[in-house]
């Protein structure tokens, strides 16, 4: 019986495989295309100096970013070298700290604190930590948190004190800013909104 | 007895001394969810949770690899080619992850800098040790690769076992390339990552634990080659099949284009199905052989690894990998019910069936058997049900009030966390972690004192066996 024979299994073994194997390959060409910096799904750096906003869309059901008008970002634009290097710094403090093990990005990460896709759209910063902070602007509010953690208790699982410059600060309000401009299908659902019926 | 089975049994006590870090790890990570504050600024659940998950996966790696350097000789009927090399690299690896626990606990994060990650800690999800570390552990599986191919050249000898086994250490090398880059875009960072963590995980170790689960079945039960390598083979066919693009279901969210949740979806619907056709292999084999054996734990930590790998890999992970509810569970602590059910399933069970094996080869054991092995299987499982079962409780009442209620935010982050359900959840999680840690105090026991106990306590043991049979 053919069913009996190693031989079937190990043709259907090696088939499937390769198969399977040049598909994702293709997809991954196409992909990576797409979720490159100023690729169809992720905006290039400089929308940090852009106003974002987390809307829902009646065509695809989903919420998805959409990208406002000018807002400068600590008072300044940014070019497109000053940008890659604020974000670049971020992303080294974000793994330096071992933000991941905490919180998660795209809901990957470590569950004890909360996710942080669109960390930069939540409204407790103007809710809770502009007032806390005595800041002017919701990122001035990010820094002063950041680096002072302790002195800004929301609840009482509290953040560790990771002892960041105003720099390093600074270069993480900006990759939080850049990530929510990501598309990323409609997660996390309805984020800094209240569900009502539509 | 080859020095190959020596140096395995060798990574048996690295892998179950690491497995014990990776218990206490996990006690204290479920501790901070019980107590606020708990060691805040002195040992930070970061840095708790990163020894719980890298331990883990360390323990059960030094298991494969401990299984492979045991079956090898007697596979290929000589010594293991390059032996000396292999015995300098297990103290290299043992030293390389003494260093990075040290620096974990004691330095933990450092300035956010390139040097941080060649030195300190790397900051993604089960590969933070440091790159020096990582390249460390890349020599370790070269020189892996290398005895196991050269060891087959030399015995012109390549069963079909050997071959799957042969073809498999290509990707289990080359995946974990992806430990080193530090990618600015998150979007790209993640999509890479998940070739490592996915393809490791749900293919390349799956491929690898079916190799040796097939090297165990034959000399456990005496199964048949063929038998066995049939089952290779349509497991290879099933797992690759369906686990390579059911890589999809990781590339919902991240930023990745929507034809990935049609896509993911249905490949991972499909994912169950090897761990299924594994559980019938399983029951037939032991079947056919009226479950007669000689050693009875190995026999029933194999059971084990066939049911946990389908209920907590295959069910568990199906039940939330459709889109349509992933979008609400992704990121939950329902996600950590799946991972706990599944390592332990389709993994930590089945290296423990592998080291029972070599016990009784190397103390020369006509017999194994015994009340303590009992007592450890019961505690251990029943400690990680639950465990699984109280995340659950915990991960649903975070995906309803969190995700699809209160919109993910920080506040309702915070209703989710304060849920009545999702606390007496996460508390049991930590009653049954100490079920756990007790099972796995009696299986130390057992593993150090199999036939060097009194006779009495085993012919007790043989005695309870022998009433029930």
């Amino acid at each position: 019986m053919l069913a009996d024979d190693p031989a079937f299994w190990r043709a259907g073994a090696i088939s499937s495989t390769l198969v399977m194997l040049v598909v994702l390959i293709f997809l991954t060409a196409d992909s990576l295309g797409k979720i490159r910096a100023g690729g169809a799904n992720v905006p290039a750096y400089t929308v940090i100096n852009k106003e974002i906003r987390y809307q829902f869309d009646a065509d695809t059901n989903t919420y998805r970013p959409v990208i406002g008008g000018e807002q400068k970002l600590f008072g300044r634009t940014y070019n497109d070298e000053e940008a890659s290097a604020l974000i670049r710094k971020g992303k080294l403090v974000i793994q330096s700290r071992a933000c991941i093990d905490c919180h998660t990005f795209f809901g990957n990460g470590a569950y004890y604190a909360p996710d942080l896709t669109k960390a930069w759209l939540d409204p407790a910063w103007e809710q809770m930590w502009m007032p806390m902070t005595q800041s002017g602007t919701r990122e001035e509010a990010i820094v002063k948190f950041l680096m002072h953690p302790e002195q800004f208790p929301t609840w009482s699982r509290r953040m560790p004190n990771l002892k960041l410059t105003r720099e390093e600060a600074e270069a993480v309000a900006a990759y939080l800013k850049w990530m929510a401009s990501v598309e990323t299908n409609g997660f996390p659902s309805h984020f800094g909104h209240i569900q009502t019926s539509r | 007895m080859y020095r190959s089975q020596r140096l395995a049994l060798k990574y048996f006590v690295a892998a179950m001394a690491l497995f014990g870090v990776m218990v206490v790890a996990g006690l204290l990570s479920a501790t901070y969810f019980v107590r606020d504050g708990f060691l805040l600024n002195v040992l930070d659940f970061s840095i708790a949770k990163i020894l719980h998950i890298d331990t883990l996966i360390i323990w059960l790696l030094m298991g494969f690899i401990g299984a492979v350097y045991w079956f090898l000789p007697t596979e290929l009927e000589r010594e293991t080619e390059g032996i000396k090399l292999a015995e300098v690299m297990f103290y290299v690896f043992c030293a390389a992850v003494l260093i990075v626990a040290a620096l974990f606990v004691f330095v933990q994060v450092g300035p956010g800098t390139e040097s941080t990650l060649w030195l300190i800690n790397q900051g993604r999800k089960y590969v933070e040790a440091p790159r020096w570390a990582a390249i460390g552990i890349t020599l370790v599986v070269l020189v892996f690769v290398y005895n196991v191919v050269g060891t087959a050249l030399k015995a012109k000898k390549v069963t079909g076992i050997m071959a799957v086994l042969i073809v498999d250490l290509v990707p289990l090398f080359g995946l974990y390339l992806v430990a080193f880059p530090a990618v600015t875009n998150m979007s790209e960072d993640l999509y890479w990552w998940w070739w490592l963590v996915h393809l490791w995980v749900e293919a390349t170790w799956e491929i690898l634990i079916g190799c040796i689960m097939a090297l165990a079945l034959m000399q456990l039960l005496g199964t048949s080659r063929r038998i066995v390598e049939t089952w290779l083979y349509v497991e290879v066919a099933l797992v690759l099949g369906t686990g390579i693009l059911g890589l999809g279901h990781h590339y919902f969210w991240i930023g990745t284009p929507s034809y990935w949740l049609a896509i993911g979806g249905f490949f991972s619907a499909l994912e169950p199905l090897p761990l299924l056709g594994m559980v019938v292999h399983a029951v037939y084999d032991a079947g056919t052989h009226h479950m007669k054996t000689t050693n009875k734990p190995a026999f029933w930590w194999m059971m084990a690894e066939a049911f946990g790998n389908f209920l907590g890999g295959g069910m568990w992970g199906f039940m939330m990998t459709l889109p349509q509810i992933n979008l609400f569970t992704h990121g939950t602590q329902w996600t950590v019910s799946h991972g706990h059910f599944a390592f332990w399933g389709a993994y930590a069970c089945g290296v423990i069936a592998v080291v029972y094996i070599a016990l009784q080869k190397s103390r020369a054991l006509d017999e194994v058997n015994g009340r303590p092995w009992k007592w450890s299987f019961a505690l251990l499982n029943v400690g990680l049900i639950g465990m699984v079962g109280a995340l659950l409780v915990a991960g649903m009442a975070q995906a309803f009030y969190e995700r699809a209620i209160g919109g993910s935010t920080l506040q309702a982050f915070i209703e989710g966390q304060s849920n009545a359900w999702f606390v007496q959840g996460i508390n049991a999680r930590l009653a049954f972690g100490f079920v756990f840690a007790a099972g796995y105090a009696v299986l130390i026991y057992d593993l150090l004192s199999l036939g060097r106990r009194s006779a009495a306590e085993d012919v007790a043991g043989k005695r309870l066996a022998g009433g029930r049979a």
